[in-house]
């Protein structure tokens, strides 16, 4: 992470767009953030030239943390292609010149909307989350200075009630996304609105999830081989997604899908949401048809 | 058989084409210029600058034209831009009593020392249509504003010759005040703070906030005891000098609010302060900033806090228009894995309600 000063082709801004000053204010809350898995390190968010709600905290990250070296990929609902991915990718290829990847394997980084890639991570990738709303009590309790409270004596009480309402309303737990976490058995914490299919890849996984919040101004992490355990009741354990389909394209039969209108008459199909995983399955099955 | 959607990249580039073009719009018209906005549209510009927290006239007049008019967008430009300059150091507090005057009203002395200097204001024009600004006449002649270079000192400060307002005193010990630009907002957040907030706050939000105190909503019996526009004096004060140096001047508007006050079981009964201050001329932010911040001090003044403008995580959290702006719309990108969850979830529910009611 040898970046000092240097600038990127075009001259005009530093690399990575944010000066060496605020990278390293970035990194600091980085490192605190590591220090404490699942604690939410406030810190200096500064504007982006792109909006906030749009991935500026997972930015701000990725551009605090990217050398030279590293090759970025960048996803958005699982996709490499959607326009806002396309738009951040862009960026840094602007500021950086680093190379991009659409490969999961081939990437040192990763920064992503709502999903985990479905190919397992390995040791040395980062993943970097573009986090709405990172505290998973907002929505119970809106006041910074409540929330806070909770987390310093982990008084999660409140989230323990959600859940069980749900399940006397509903007879299940209804999150299906942004469903809470437990980080290594302290810190209650939202995994970014991913969905809960992806929540197991988060428990002990090999890589470093860093997760960072522009609007909110918020950063925080789960590394390596932490601990995440999904919320649940030992009568109502956490449950996983699934569907009755197989994939359209590749005929995964263990991925999320995506359901994809096809005409209007209410005809639709399932694809996975992870484009380039199912363009290597794809690939995969053309090759032993051969 | 449906194939992912590709071509996002050529997407986002023939949009950018197509936004450049109606910017521009018909070429049959001459191209603005962005001194003209800067001269002819001076009160967009000081919005900018407020907004985008950055007092750099020309740059929000580019920033207007290149966001094609919509001002909230010209603000988050500047802020964007903001964000690559380099903090050479602060200046020393400006001093609003030796300001060049080019407006000064009080709603509360008739007559009062140094008068009251109407200047340019819109306040007592009928708003009737204009047609003869359809076609362009530069009128014969252009009277252009005059200021006084005298010293006008403050209303509130010749008023508290009798102590019937509170003193105006720092923090206890004086502190630096934080930098919201450098540190992320805390609760509770100390007055300096929230009046930063104030300031880069957008400005209908503002106004709607300080108009619910008036209909109810925590009310603070204010009384506009003195706004002034006019040119004050930068200065620095580098650490090697024992003297300032002036970096040139810069326009404000100060909004002194007083407010009635009951008093509580620590103060006496007495006037109360609130205070806005803004860059350019923008009275309507300034006196709403005023309201708003006497309002925010609800807790420090022992009152009770009912209402949403007295609740400052409320006011200060949902306030900036770059914040609000950005994830209001972010509701345009993609959230199609969210929502397939839902989908399952609300599919698996209505199977299960009607296995219920037929079972």
């Amino acid at each position: 992470m040898d970046n000092t000063e240097k600038t990127s082709d075009h001259g005009r801004f530093n690399f990575a767009y944010l000066d060496e000053q605020t990278k390293r204010m970035i990194r600091r809350s980085l490192l605190k953030a590591i220090a404490i898995p699942g604690y939410q390190v406030p810190f200096a968010s500064k504007e982006m030239p792109l909006p906030y709600g749009w991935g500026t905290g997972g930015i701000q990250v990725t551009a605090s943390i990217i050398g030279q070296d590293d090759t970025l990929k960048v996803i958005d609902q699982g996709s490499d292609d959607t326009v806002n991915a396309v738009n951040i990718r862009k960026f840094f290829q602007k500021t950086t010149g680093v190379v991009t990847t659409e490969d999961t394997e081939a990437a040192t980084l990763i920064q992503t909307r709502h999903r985990i890639p479905e190919h397992p991570l390995a040791e040395g990738q980062i993943m970097v989350y573009q986090v709405p709303v990172p505290e998973p009590l907002q929505r119970l309790e809106p006041r910074s200075t409540e929330t806070r409270r909770m987390h310093a004596m982990a008084d999660y009480g409140l989230m323990h009630v959600k859940l069980y309402e749900d399940i006397t309303h509903f007879g299940k737990i209804t999150s299906t996304y942004d469903y809470p976490v437990m980080v290594d058995e302290r810190y209650l914490a939202s995994p970014s609105p991913i969905p809960k299919f992806d929540n197991p890849k988060l428990h002990r996984s090999k890589a470093l999830h860093l997760f960072g919040a522009g609007r909110e101004k918020r950063i925080y992490a789960i590394p390596p081989y932490t601990n995440v355990e999904s919320l649940g009741f030992e009568d109502y354990p956490f449950e996983l997604q699934r569907w009755t389909q197989a994939c359209a394209l590749c005929a995964s039969t263990n991925t999320f899908l995506d359901e994809v209108v096809t005409d209007d008459e209410g005809g639709h199909l399932f694809v996975c949401s992870d484009t380039n995983h199912c363009q290597r399955t794809q690939m995969i099955g053309a090759g032993h048809d051969s | 058989m449906y194939v992912a959607v590709k071509g996002g990249e050529k997407a986002i580039h023939n949009s950018v084409q197509l936004l450049n073009a109606q910017r521009r719009g018909s070429l049959a018209t001459p191209e603005l210029e962005v001194e003209q906005i800067g001269q002819q549209l001076r009160l967009a510009v000081a919005k900018v600058m407020n907004e985008g927290a950055l007092y750099d006239p020309e740059l929000s007049a580019l920033a207007i034209k290149q966001a094609a008019g919509d001002l909230l967008e010209a603000c988050f430009l500047v802020r964007a831009y903001r964000s690559t300059l380099p903090r050479l150091g602060y200046t020393v507090p400006i001093d609003t009593n030796s300001m060049k005057i080019q407006r000064r009203i009080s709603a509360t002395f008739k007559d009062l020392p140094g008068g009251q200097l109407l200047g340019a204001t819109y306040d007592y024009t009928q708003r009737l249509l204009d047609f003869s600004l359809l076609d362009q006449h530069d009128p014969q002649s252009l009277e252009l504003g005059s200021h006084t270079d005298e010293k006008v000192e403050s209303v509130v400060d010749i008023f508290n010759k009798e102590n019937l307002l509170e003193a105006d005193v720092p923090l206890p010990g004086d502190p630096d005040p934080i930098d919201i630009t450098r540190e992320p907002l805390h609760f509770p957040a100390d007055r300096p703070t929230r009046l930063q907030n104030l300031v880069r706050s957008d400005e209908g939000f503002l106004l709607g906030i300080a108009y619910s105190t008036q209909r109810g909503y925590g009310h603070t019996h204010p009384f506009a005891a003195e706004i002034r526009f006019g040119f004050v004096s930068v200065l620095i004060n580098p650490e090697e000098l024992d003297f300032c140096i002036d970096i040139g001047d810069i326009e404000v508007t100060e909004c002194q609010m007083v407010n009635q006050f009951a008093g509580s079981k620590d103060l006496p009964p007495q006037f109360t302060r609130g205070y806005g201050l803004v860059f350019g001329h923008q009275e309507r932010k300034a006196m709403a900033m005023s309201l708003v911040d006497r309002s925010l001090r609800a807790k420090e003044l022992g009152e009770p806090i009912e209402s949403p403008a007295q609740m400052e995580e409320f006011v200060l959290s949902h306030s900036d228009s770059l914040e609000s702006s950005g994830f209001v719309q972010h509701l345009k990108l993609p959230h199609y894995v969210d929502f397939q969850s839902e989908l399952e979830l609300v599919r698996r529910l209505r199977k299960s309600a009607v296995e219920k009611t037929h079972g």
